[in-house]
């Protein structure tokens, strides 16, 4: 509240200073990376399993990371307006760099364990982004509801790792890459590559799991601007274009991503022109966009993944302004209704010319680089060898309702007289239209100059999406050909859907209204599902009654033990040892012992017995020349007389012992399935390397004479480190137990 | 319980159990001993001191409270195993260093074996009397 001025006006620079300082060093190296330059820096982590942290910059890395780096870079500077007085400002920002360094280490990772890290990084942190106003539930459910689809994708990509990391001997990409015959022909093609799909369709939101994506708007706008249009959800697409060479080209490959990409993009522009708040209506036309870009991914052919490229970077670049110009509109408007929002040029003209600007390049129009992009996707769908008709058909289908959708947030909005609103519109500070509007412009001025994109970013990374090298050349205009017949023909569906928008939706609801369940209550009654599954299995295997307990894990290991005598048979010797007579002492009183406890009446004599069987192993361990066991087992009796002595006088006295055959049945089989055991066990040879080891060791290297503690202290220390935390946990958890136990009573 | 007899046995005894416990302790990486055991035999001996004297008096004597003894030898424990970092070795490898005490001998040993092994006696120590103190003061 006294922070000095200066420290409050340093603070926001401060937060931009590493996006833009990432930026500015990948700017610097774009010209090399077009010539064809890739670095590579690693440094061992694992190197016993193969792991290491190394990474790699070309050209489809330099592609993503520029977007990350630059839009990151715009969103951080329009939200230290955005957020300059919401209370936990500073938890945002440190949010937004670690998602902004997750989601570059991703896209520059060369090792695929460490891609997967940082897959999983961007997961967490953008769970709590989503869930950024955690004191309202539906942002809750929102991140869970992310977190938990993108984590069994996840989960799915892992396994895919490791299967291709078996199937190739190597988890670095760079060679993995050049293996792409193998893998494409090992016997473990098709779970490697349905497990990857899984990974790259949940985390880019395709159908059937689209439903996320949306209910993810719940973030703060700058938020939803940067995870949907330029980050987490293209890491999907980065995987599949990553995994390109590798994986694609088989028939499995280009028919499900042509088919989910297809049915995701039509679906998800359908969905789009439903909904009535402007953010979800972008937040479908994204969900648009990642099923084009994962259909032109399924094409080997070099114009569709320059396509794919293109509309990457084209999509990114609008959406993100739209995102965060809808931002300025729900501030400065109080509400993104798109029925009630109208005649907002007066009152918001800068930003009413920006979304045009932006909403331009969406639709399509020359002599933006939507333009291009569209005619890229028109060119590169009628290449596509298998199906060019149906890709086509589905392009051109989402690409008219894009256009609709594009047409309703410029037109909507903005024109047409004024209504009611809940605030008086205003137009946002500068820091909030400046960012908009650079990205808005970089669309216009990449249009008219294709080429500032084309050779440096486009062109290397096709080159390594695909794996050779390719020329790509963008260009605004082609000549009279097919893909200008289609965008005429896209803009003339377009102005028709416009000019039928309100019956359309009014149709679209219906039909939304008729099906008996949409993909978000399935999910919903999946979880309530699975958690009546473990209400139903907890009820039954953890009734809280420890009798039962022990007697399930007492007959379960007998059982488990006896099945595996019959099954294996086990060599016994059963004659009669001979033993000293200290030694049939000591067994005497473990016996005695064990059958005082089990039949007494009262509670001090059971606890007494009972110290006495332990007394009667430490004998044994005496005997056998084991006084450190024999120590620590005397030491353990002792106290738990102590403890359990002070528990029980409190208890009643036990009831008269009486013949229960289950009790009896399942002690007396788990004590001969253990005689069995152990006298086997104690017959053969026994193999005394390890023991060896240790005696010649012990002295030598960890200078200690008692092997048992240098095993504990030293060779085994971690072990024992566990060990201990185990105590401390458990004596903790005893002590909360307690005290709550004694705060509940009066 | 108020028993004459065992109150004045048990400040005998917990002095001598205290004492043997460090003496169990050290000598524990060359004959029978080591951290777990010393640190259950002074915990025996508060134990024992608790049920004569008191849980109060029993506190007052080990002044810090158990969970937090508990806590400071789980730390000490993994100091010692992150020690090896700076010498190059992997994780919870023993350093040694032996002070010379000039007679020709190879020194006094000193290591960090020994501050783990003073982390376990301490974690053992403060868990098992978090244990005793909860039954005796709570049941």
């Amino acid at each position: 509240m006294t922070t000095p001025f200066a420290i409050r006006a340093a603070t926001p620079a401060l937060w931009l200073l590493p996006p833009a300082a990432i930026t500015l060093v990948l700017l610097g190296l774009l010209p090399a990376v077009a010539d064809g330059a890739v670095f590579r820096v690693a440094a061992a982590w694992v190197p016993s399993l193969g792991i290491n942290l190394s990474f790699k910059l070309d050209g489809l890395s330099l592609t993503f990371a520029l977007l990350i780096g630059g839009i990151g870079t715009l969103v951080t500077a329009y939200s230290a307006k955005y957020m300059a007085k919401h209370a936990d400002r500073a938890r945002f920002f440190v949010l937004l760099l670690a998602f902004m360094f997750s989601m570059l280490g991703l896209v520059l990772a060369d090792n695929l364990v460490v891609l997967f890290v940082f897959w999983e990084l961007t997961t967490i942190t953008s769970y709590l982004l989503i869930g950024f106003d955690h004191a309202d539930a539906k942002a809750r459910r929102s991140a869970l509801q992310a977190i938990l689809l993108t984590g069994i994708g996840g989960l799915a990509l892992l396994a895919g790792i490791i299967l291709i990391g078996t199937a190739a001997g190597t988890y670095e990409l760079s060679e993995i890459r050049a293996q792409g015959d193998v893998i494409r022909t090992h016997a473990l093609y098709v779970p490697i590559l349905l497990l990857v799909l899984l990974g790259a369709f949940t985390k880019s939101a395709q159908v059937p799991f689209h439903f996320w994506l949306p209910n993810a708007m719940a973030a703060p706008t700058p938020i939803s601007a940067y995870l949907h249009s330029a980050t987490m959800v293209k890491a999907g697409i980065y995987l599949l274009a990553r995994m390109h060479p590798t994986l694609a080209g088989t028939d499995l490959w280009i028919w499900t991503l042509t088919i989910f990409g297809a049915v995701t993009a039509v679906v998800a522009s359908l969905l789009a022109l439903r909904q009535t708040d402007l953010k979800l209506m972008l937040a479908y036309t994204t969900v648009m966009a990642l099923g084009t870009l994962t259909m032109f991914l399924g094409a080997e052919a070099t114009v569709a993944i320059a396509a794919a490229v293109t509309f990457l970077i084209v999509h990114s670049f609008y959406k993100a302004a739209l995102f965060l110009l809808i931002g300025n509109i729900d501030h400065g408007t109080g509400t993104r209704d798109v029925r009630r929002l109208r005649g907002l040029r007066q009152a918001m003209p800068i930003t009413a010319a920006t979304t045009a600007l932006a909403a331009f390049s969406m639709a399509g129009f020359p002599p933006f680089l939507g333009f291009i992009g569209k005619e890229l996707k028109y060119e590169g769908a009628l290449a596509i060898a298998s199906e060019p008709l149906f890709v086509a058909a589905a392009v051109v289908t989402a690409n008219a309702l894009m256009v609709a959708v594009a047409g309703i947030l410029v037109i909507k909005p903005f024109f047409g007289p004024a209504g009611t609103l809940p605030k008086t519109p205003h137009e946002a500070p500068v820091q909030q239209w400046i960012c908009p509007a650079i990205l808005a412009a970089l669309g216009l001025l990449f249009g008219l100059a294709p080429g500032l994109i084309g050779q440096s970013l486009v062109q290397p990374a096709v080159t390594a999406i695909l794996g050779r090298p390719e020329t790509v050349k963008l260009a605004l205009w082609h000549g009279i050909n097919v893909p200008l017949a289609l965008s005429i023909l896209t803009l003339a569906a377009g102005a028709l859907v416009y000019f039928f928008y309100g019956r359309l939706r009014a149709g679209l609801a219906t039909l939304e209204a008729r099906q008996p369940l949409t993909a978000d209550e399935i999910w919903d009654r999946l979880l309530a599902g699975l958690r009546w599954a473990a209400a139903q299995q907890t009820s039954v295997l953890q009734n809280g009654r420890l009798r039962t307990y022990l007697l399930t894990v007492f007959a379960t290991v007998a059982l488990a033990l006896a099945a595996t005598f019959i099954a294996r048979g086990v060599e016994n010797d059963l004659s009669w040892p001979r033993l000293h007579l200290a030694e049939w002492g000591a067994a005497a009183l473990i016996v005695a012992g064990a059958v005082i406890t089990a039949i007494t009446h009262s509670r001090l004599t059971a606890i007494c017995a009972l110290g006495v069987v332990g007394v009667g192993t430490a004998l044994v361990f005496l005997m056998f020349g084991a006084p450190d066991v024999a120590i620590t087992q005397l030491l353990i009796e002792t106290l738990v007389v102590v403890l359990v002595a002070a528990v029980m006088l409190r208890l009643p006295e036990l009831p008269a012992a009486r013949l229960r055959p289950v009790r009896l049945a399942v002690s007396a089989a788990l004590g001969t399935v253990f005689a069995i055991a152990l006298a086997g066990s104690v017959r053969g040879p026994q193999d005394s390397a390890i023991t060896d080891y240790y005696e010649a060791k012990s002295l030598t290297e960890a200078f200690g004479q008692n092997i048992v503690n240098v095993i504990l202290v030293d060779f085994r220390a971690l072990d024992t480190f566990g060990e201990i935390a185990v105590v401390a946990i458990a004596a903790i958890g005893a002590y909360a137990l307690m005290r709550t136990r004694s705060a509940a009573r009066p | 319980m108020n028993s004459l007899l065992l109150s004045v046995a048990s400040r005998l005894l917990l002095a001598l159990m205290l004492l043997f416990s460090v003496f169990m302790l050290l000598r524990g990486h060359n004959a029978p001993g080591g951290g777990f055991i010393g640190g259950l035999i002074a915990a025996t001996g508060v134990a024992v001191y608790a049920i004569a004297d008191g849980c109060a008096a029993a506190r007052r004597v080990i002044y810090f409270d158990p969970p937090n003894i508990a806590v400071t030898g789980l730390g000490l424990a993994l100091l010692a195993g992150l020690l090896a970092g700076p010498f190059g070795d992997p994780w919870f490898t023993g350093q040694w260093w032996f002070i010379n005490t000039g007679d020709g001998g190879k020194g006094i040993p000193l290591s960090t074996v020994l501050l783990f092994d003073i982390g376990v006696y301490l974690c053992v120590l403060g868990a098992v009397l978090t244990f005793v103190f909860a039954f005796e003061e709570n049941v």
